[in-house]
């Protein structure tokens, strides 16, 4: 068996009482893109900061590509790229001289540099503003910029915090679109945090993340499947007597979200023309979904993903990483 | 497109590259911010000319007999020489603000190369100001033979080496702009007061006079303006005249101190 690019096991960060990461145990293996799916401070961040030895786990260990990210720092730190959530880059310095300051800090030869830093540029279609100052950049030019910078030294596993944070829907579908390239030429493993349900569908496996602990971990179509039902959701022109008559008649609970009532049964396309034959009040709509990975948060956290991130203070939003800096 | 396989550096290497490549950054990043070296070096030709024409109709006590302004020259480019190099380490402010500095500490290289590359580079930035200024020396009567030019220039890099690692130090607790600004206003002011940069350290009252002794930059000040003058007029414990090595070993004393405080203070992690 190969060695896996990350191994997790019992990890633990705790700031003062307060437990950000809480026995978090992962492995992802060479190649796969992972994604850690959470709502703000759930503990992305901070498990992220651990794995790039730029944060102390409180228990527990943790190996990225073969190494011990408190014993081994500087071999880990060779070994990984890593895109943080707020643009790290040196406005004044030119794309290509970043790149460069970043090629020598992590020792490749400087023959190699060009060599490398020009086909990325043109993968991330920076290539005709190397020499620009990153100032003039747009929000989504940093951001392919500071993964092709990620990606310049090769490195085994490339984390991305968020890489899509803050950026408009187009850009974050241009983003993806330079991470699925790259995946397919460099065979980078990819280890990303996220809160949007669209980015963690394309990854392999997903870990869903809530309150320091993970709750689920599989591939995104078998936890969709662990859901099990499709949602019918209905909305008729007397809910009350609708949802008596389905309770008798097909012997299900329909359940009343925001005016309508919604069903989970195993198919629902199959129930919907039973539906009607039930019925004695008018329908007026009818959907049918297929699991989503809302639904499937939902079962393992009990709450929406929307309402988890809304519901959180603004002191844990996924900020360890910075409060980490601010004290060095 | 093939994959171009890389050969990583060895450590050692990758690090001395590392120095030379901050130091490089922050001689890039001066010269995109012009307006950067014209302060740099307008405010000290303002002290020269405007303040030491003015004053030096007043003063001419404890000079040893030497023009208010030829005896202030020294002392300005010593100033000037602290004023930039502590002020040098305002771009690891601003690399925290700006995120970049994240960037330099997760990459495999030793926080001691860092700390150096930004020492190296500070120090370089005031130097270069005070080479500007010494081309102003003799419009205002300063006589300079090359060997006093390369002992002046001496002197400058290793008070700008000293306080740059001070700088360091400061800058390497603060989080935001403002509160380094202050600290640094409440620490340049006494330094540069103090210094016998301004105004001659004799036949001050007991207390004043401890106070210079205490200051470091004073003996890089005695230092800059031994090399300088000819008939300059030396630090003193009364009677004794403070050689030249002893202003050097303070001053290196406190670069060196300095700058372990800093590499020490950018190890530590969490």
């Amino acid at each position: 068996m190969t060695q896996p690019a990350v191994e997790v096991d019992g990890l633990v960060r705790r700031f003062g009482d307060f437990t950000a990461v809480d026995g978090v145990s992962l492995r992802v293996e060479p190649g796969e893109l992972f994604g850690f799916l959470g709502p703000n401070g759930a503990g992305k961040t901070t498990t992220i900061s651990i794995l790039c030895t730029l944060l102390r786990p409180s228990g527990g260990t943790a190996r990225v590509a073969g190494h011990d990210v408190v014993a081994a720092r500087d071999a880990v730190r060779a070994n990984i790229g890593l895109v943080f959530q707020e643009i790290t880059l040196d406005d004044y310095l030119s794309a290509a001289e970043n790149l460069r300051f970043h090629a020598v800090m992590y020792g490749l030869h400087r023959a190699e540099i060009d060599d490398r830093m020009r086909p990325l540029l043109e993968m991330v279609g920076l290539e005709e503003r190397a020499d620009q100052q990153v100032r003039f950049f747009s929000g989504g030019m940093k951001r392919r910029l500071e993964i092709a910078r990620g990606l310049l030294h090769m490195p085994s596993v490339l984390f991305l915090d968020e890489p899509t944070i803050g950026l408009d829907p187009v850009t974050r579908t241009h983003i993806w679109d330079y991470v699925d390239e790259l995946r397919g030429r460099e065979r980078t493993t990819m280890f990303l945090t996220t809160h949007y349900m669209d980015e963690a569908e394309r990854c392999d496996r997903i870990a869903i993340i809530d309150r320091g602990r993970i709750v689920a971990i599989d591939t995104p179509d078998a936890l969709k499947a662990s859901v099990g039902a499709d949602t019918v959701t209905l909305s008729t022109a007397d809910d009350d007597r609708a949802a008596a008559e389905l309770a008798s008649m097909l012997s299900v609970d329909p359940e009343r979200r925001n005016g309508s009532l919604v069903l989970r049964v195993p198919d629902g396309e199959a129930f919907v023309p039973r539906v009607f034959d039930v019925l004695s009040v008018g329908v007026q709509s009818v959907n049918v979904r297929r699991p989503s990975l809302d639904d499937v948060f939902i079962k393992y956290t009990g709450r929406d993903l929307r309402d988890a991130d809304a519901g959180l203070t603004e002191q844990f939003t996924g900020n360890a990483m910075v409060r980490a800096w601010r004290r060095n | 497109m093939a994959t171009i396989a890389v050969h990583h550096q060895g450590a050692l290497a990758r690090n001395l590259r590392t120095i030379n490549m901050v130091w490089l950054r922050e001689l890039i990043r001066l010269q995109r911010m012009p307006s950067r070296i014209i302060s740099g070096i307008a405010q000290p030709l303002l002290f020269l000319l405007v303040l030491g024409t003015g004053l030096g109709s007043l003063v001419d006590r404890g000079t040893g007999g030497l023009d208010y302004r030829v005896y202030l020259f020294p002392g300005i480019l010593a100033m000037s020489v602290i004023t930039s190099s502590l002020f040098a380490s305002v771009s690891i402010v601003w690399d925290r603000e700006f995120g970049f500095l994240r960037e330099m500490l997760v990459a495999p290289v030793s926080r001691t190369a860092l700390v150096l590359g930004k020492a190296v580079g500070g120090g370089t930035v005031a130097v270069l100001q005070g080479i500007v200024l010494i081309v102003v020396a003799p419009f205002i009567g300063v006589d300079l033979t090359v060997g006093r030019v390369f002992a002046l220039l001496g002197g400058l890099l290793l008070l700008a080496f000293a306080l740059t690692s001070f700088g360091i130090v400061l800058a390497s607790r603060m989080q935001r702009m403002e509160s380094f600004q202050m600290v640094m206003a409440l620490v340049m002011q006494p330094m540069i007061f103090l210094s016998g940069a301004v105004f001659p350290l004799r036949d001050l009252p007991g207390w004043l006079s401890a106070l210079t002794k205490v200051n470091p930059a004073t003996y890089g000040v005695d230092l800059c303006r031994r090399a300088a003058l000819e008939n300059s007029v030396p630090l003193t414990y009364g009677d004794w005249v403070v050689p030249v090595w002893l202003d050097i070993m303070v001053v290196l004393a406190l670069g060196s101190v300095m700058l372990a405080v800093a590499v020490a203070l950018f190890q530590k992690t969490d």
